[in-house]
């Protein structure tokens, strides 16, 4: 039983929850990274009063978290604006920054992994040495990884600070090069826009930041964070909502940046899974009334499996083979063939070491 | 029903099977394990616990597991997993239980910011606890678990849990984990305490986990206010000695020795300061168990 989800569609459906309930509740909150996203959203409905005191403590303690990790965030975009300036060069946050720094409801109880942030491609080696003189290393030791990163990605391997311990993805497009949707970034970065009240701070305007993240969930989304994506992908929809006519600003400016496949597969599953309302010409345009054909039935009956909180109470028989179709489908969609191949059998041969720590020695694990 | 109620044929079915359930002061766990040679050390350890029904809430469902492969054979693995998810790479499998003890530490900390986490071991006499903050070598838990045998209510050997709303302290009372020497010593300074085996060449050394008082389980949910917070320093041959500290420097060492204050912001200012405002800090030198038993005697019956 999928609680997480009703919970997000119906707040109220937490009242009768029993304890043992409430138990799969938090633990499918937490394998979705939605604890302090669910908090407030229970909070927003003036639920406060229904959540017993156990689940309550570890809600709010993924609450807290987020609270915590959105003030550094907004301290490092001050940081990374200071390295980048002398160059001349903008800071554009992208996703969870951007959504933070500016202040958007979809910043609501987020949790962090990595900074994002877009340089324009021309000045990419003049970042990247502005951001190592100010700390920041290249995290990635690995020399295939180094080159496959340089040579096919959108990004350069992931940044870390060395005293901070940040992680900071510096993109110049939001897609691989290689991949078969080309959004032209030069357009993405003229549209940008400065945050009020942090000047020398920008993010994408708020339609490409939609189709950035609707084309980050269906490309390259990390399996344990598409719900948690989708839900960031409802909040920004909403907020887009409040003016009617920016709705079909959104789906032309989908065509223009080569990304409606993505924004349709945003609409149809925000409404479906989050009832996230969409307005009926729109979802006449996109499809969202209608089945779709075999291909889009596949898709659907992966992304059925894929957009659940990744916990064992809401697995079924095809759950492991829908993560491994979807990360199949997720290089296609980034590769052409042969490089694909390529990279699948070089993976295959020099498997990613797993990250597991050695127990907690005192306060090394904090 | 407590821990201790069950039979070692029904402690170890349950152990395999859906679990142990048990309190352990604020959190409920779950314990699974599917290595059977921890049952009889684990059960003695957790005796005085009470059972919950598994109708109830859970914050923590661990488990200790063979390794995957041939490492359930091959120079034998234990794995430690919390729904789920695995924080740590597996262990030789003799050092199973106290994996377990760390992975439980472990939950506290990452799951928990609903309170202040401070490493620490605090102990209780009436409603009155004094917090024993110190780095590894100190001599922190063979005077916790020298006190707690003299009378001194288990709070926690190595978690210090403080309220944010009434900056209470929460006992845990589960297992004192002890290391190297002070294994022997308080096997001798208090024969009766059951110690388990002692599992060698940890990443701490020599480690016996240590059972705790049947009177500290069964107050684990009495609160305590900080009354005290002793930095305590074994030194051979030093005489027991209190050296009253200034609020500010004991701020520090409290704050320094928090797992989450850099995570509550304010909220953890707020209660270090709160805690240091209510206690007597002092630094404390020792060698010799007694002496240090009857300062803190001392202490506690100077004012009620």
């Amino acid at each position: 039983m999928n609680f997480l989800l009703a919970a997000l569609r119906d707040p109220t459906s937490i009242r009768r929850l029993s304890p043992a309930e409430w138990d799969l509740l938090v633990r499918q909150a937490r394998h979705a990274n939605l604890l302090g996203r669910l908090y407030e959203r229970l909070l927003a409905a003036g639920l406060e009063a229904d959540i017993p005191q156990r689940p309550r403590n570890h809600l709010q303690s993924g609450a807290i978290m987020a609270d915590q990790q959105q003030y550094s965030i907004r301290r490092e975009a001050r940081l990374l604006r200071d390295a980048l300036a002398p160059y001349e060069i903008p800071l554009i946050l992208l996703k969870g920054a951007a959504y933070v720094a500016a202040g958007l409801p979809a910043a609501q109880g987020r949790l962090f992994a990595d900074i994002d942030i877009l340089v324009p491609h021309e000045r990419l080696g003049a970042a990247e040495s502005a951001l190592m003189l100010t700390g920041w290393q290249s995290s990635v030791t690995d020399d295939y990884d180094q080159r496959y990163y340089r040579r096919w990605m959108h990004e350069l391997p992931a940044m870390r600070h060395v005293f901070r311990g940040t992680t900071l993805d510096v993109h110049h497009t939001i897609l691989p090069p290689t991949a078969r949707l080309k959004p032209d970034a030069r357009l993405l970065i003229e549209a940008s826009v400065e945050i009020p009240g942090l000047p020398g701070v920008r993010t994408l305007a708020l339609e490409d930041l939609i189709l950035h993240s609707a084309s980050h969930l269906f490309h390259e989304g990390e399996p344990d964070n598409l719900l948690r994506d989708l839900t960031d992908l409802d909040l920004l929809l909403r907020h887009l909502g409040r003016d009617d006519s920016a709705w079909d600003a959104l789906v032309v400016r989908a065509e223009r940046l080569q990304l409606s496949g993505p924004l349709g597969l945003a609409l149809r599953y925000t409404e479906r899974l989050l009832d996230t309302p969409i307005p009926a010409r729109i979802r006449t345009h996109v499809g969202n009334d209608t089945k779709g054909g075999a291909g889009q039935r596949l898709v659907d009956f992966l992304y059925r499996r894929m957009l659940r909180p990744q916990h064992p109470s809401t697995a079924d028989r095809f759950t492991s083979v829908a993560r491994k179709a979807l990360y199949i489908r997720a290089h296609w969609l980034r590769m052409p063939p042969l490089l694909l191949a390529y990279h699948l059998a070089h993976k295959a041969f020099f498997p990613p070491k797993p990250e597991t720590h050695p127990p907690m020695d005192e306060k090394k694990a904090a | 029903m407590k821990v201790s109620a069950l039979s070692s044929a029904e402690f170890s079915e349950r152990l395999a099977g859906d679990g142990i359930r048990l309190a352990t002061g604020p959190f409920n766990c779950r314990l699974q394990s599917g290595i059977p040679e921890i049952t009889a050390e684990l059960a003695r350890l957790y005796a005085h616990h009470p059972l919950i029904d598994d109708t109830r809430f859970v914050d923590f469902h661990v488990a200790i597991q063979p390794g995957h492969g041939l490492r359930r054979w091959l120079r034998p693995q234990s794995r430690f997993i919390v729904d789920a998810i695995e924080p740590f790479t597996p262990l030789p499998r003799d050092q199973s239980l106290p994996m377990l003890e760390w992975g439980l530490n472990w939950c506290i900390t990452a799951y928990s910011q609903h309170i202040l986490v401070i490493h620490a071991a605090s102990v209780a006499r009436g409603n009155r606890a004094v917090i024993l903050p110190a780095p590894p070598g100190s001599g922190k838990s063979t005077l916790c678990a020298a006190l707690v045998n003299r009378g001194w209510r288990l709070l926690s050997d190595e978690l210090t849990l403080i309220r944010l709303d009434t900056g209470e302290l929460m006992g845990l009372a589960r297992p004192v984990s002890l290391k190297n020497a002070s294994i022997d010593i308080i096997r001798n300074y208090a024969p009766d305490a059951f110690l388990t085996q002692p599992v060698h060449d940890t990443t701490k050394g020599t480690v016996a986990l240590m059972a705790p008082t049947q009177a500290s389980v069964d107050a684990a949910n009495t609160p305590a206010r900080p009354a005290w917070m002793v930095l305590p320093r074994y030194r051979a041959g030093a005489d027991a000695c209190l050296t009253p500290m200034g609020s500010g420097a004991a701020f520090l060492q409290l704050a320094d020795n928090a797992m989450n204050y850099h995570i509550l912001g304010a909220r953890g200012f707020k209660a270090v300061g709160h805690t240091v405002d209510q206690c007597q800090n002092f630094s404390f030198e020792y060698s010799r168990l007694d002496d240090a038993i009857a300062i803190f005697e001392q202490l506690a019956g100077d004012e009620t």
